[in-house]
């Protein structure tokens, strides 16, 4: 019988992907958000991506169609290959419990197993990905896509829809990465594909 | 374990780093890789909105109400510094495939149709304001003079050295105008006196103020922006 790995490669290479896509649109879009603050602070520009205004949105423009792309593959993917029963179901009797858990570090982490609080998590962050385009788009084009535009409230609302939608990405990931600094063996996994034991 | 964090944190470095380093469309003459691929994308762009664009979608209207006061001045220079044009001496000059390229007196185009709306002005920035405008349509105009509406591109020069240009399906949308007025008063100065172009479907800096010559090409004639890195066609 063939050894199963836990993150199969197709998984690992839109997992990259997306890293490099959504590093991009949040440091790029910082950028075009400084230009016109829709709260009273701005993001430095050392954390920023394109230098100025029209190097940011070129960079915003570009790699919106990676991370689209990159979404509709792992959309197509997820459904074709089962992936997404993963990510259910979210009771939240149990994510209370391993919520508790983890804070009390009594969570094991089982290798290839999605804990309740992951897969809230997930499902949260990858609505909030859809938010994120959808809201995006009603921004670049409040014209033509004008449905889009109502949907989220009109063209003034949609900038605010579309910078929550990243905050809640940017949490997000900072908690993604606190977890993989604390239980480390998690990362090897996602680079090599990892054996099931 | 602090040898992974380490490297992780170098990895992530490295990831934020590599596209700082320059890449940034700062220097037109001379494009690094990354200008270059940013150059394609948004050609491909240009082309993803033309064919996104719908002639008989119109931008949203706005009520007298909803109207953005005091108006909000934005130029590439500051406001003291806006050149005054001569109402009585205008003339708009013609040029490229135009059957009639006789010049255009502010009075000639007064006598025309016109036509008014109240739309939202969008930054490529993020702001939004809302302001009435009233004006000559740019397709019953280019017809009027006999202009090839086969070619692809309608390009503007104004006074104070902007110039900009815009796809000829965009030109011919039925809120396209050349505008005369801004909040029921002939322009000023400031908010593109003697004449300048309204196109709702477009971002603001699409909208050139201030216009002396207008000219149809399939020659692609840039823009002030967006010879700078910003995108060309930057419709709505």
């Amino acid at each position: 019988m063939r050894e199963q790995v836990i993150h199969p490669w197709p998984l690992r290479l839109m997992h990259w992907v997306n890293a490099f896509a959504i590093i991009m649109m949040i440091g790029s879009g910082w950028q075009i958000y400084d230009a016109s603050p829709l709260f009273g602070f701005t993001f430095p520009s050392a954390i920023t991506v394109g230098g100025w205004l029209a190097g940011a949105i070129a960079w915003h423009l570009a790699c919106m169609w990676l991370l689209v792309l990159n979404g509709l593959a792992y959309a197509a993917w997820s459904l074709a290959s089962g992936h997404y029963r993963k990510l259910l179901p979210i009771r939240p009797r149990e994510v209370w419990h391993d919520f508790t858990a983890a804070l009390t570090l009594k969570l094991r982490h089982e290798r290839g197993v999605y804990n309740a609080v992951q897969r809230l998590l997930y499902v949260v962050v990858l609505l909030a990905g859809l938010v994120a385009v959808v809201s995006g788009l009603a921004i670049w084009k409040p014209v033509q896509l004008w449905y889009l535009c109502d949907l989220c409230g009109g063209y003034f609302a949609a900038r605010y829809v579309h910078f929550t939608a990243m905050s809640v990405i940017s949490l997000f990931i900072a908690v993604h990465l606190i977890l993989v600094a604390l239980v480390p063996r998690t990362l090897p996994p996602m680079l090599t594909g990892g054996r099931l034991p | 374990m602090t040898k992974r964090r380490d490297l992780l944190m170098r990895a992530m470095a490295l990831g934020l780093a590599t596209p700082l380093a320059g890449c940034d469309l700062e220097d037109p003459d001379h494009p690094d890789l990354a200008d270059k691929f940013l150059h394609m994308m948004s050609a491909w762009n240009d082309r993803v909105q033309a064919a996104l664009f719908d002639p008989h979608t119109l931008a949203p209207t706005f009520r007298p109400d909803q109207i953005t006061q005091p108006p909000r001045f934005n130029a590439f220079y500051d406001i003291s510094q806006v050149l005054v044009i001569d109402p009585a001496t205008y003339k708009l000059e013609l040029g490229g495939q135009i059957a009639d390229k006789t010049p255009w007196t502010l009075t000639q185009l007064n006598a025309l149709p016109q036509q008014g709306q109240i739309t939202r002005l969008v930054c490529v920035e993020g702001w939004r304001v809302i302001g009435q405008w009233a004006g000559v349509p740019l397709a019953y105009f280019l017809r009027r003079v006999g202009a090839d509406l086969t070619c692809r591109y309608v390009a503007f020069r104004c006074a104070d050295g902007y110039y900009s240009s815009i796809d000829m399906a965009s030109a011919l949308h039925p809120q396209t105008i050349l505008a005369l007025q801004f909040l029921g008063q002939p322009l000023t100065p400031a908010f593109g006196a003697p004449v300048r172009l309204r196109i709702p479907t477009k971002l603001g800096f699409k909208n050139p103020k201030q216009i002396m010559q207008l000219a149809v090409t399939n020659i692609y004639p840039g823009g002030y922006w967006e010879d700078q890195g910003y995108n060309w066609f930057s419709g709505s």
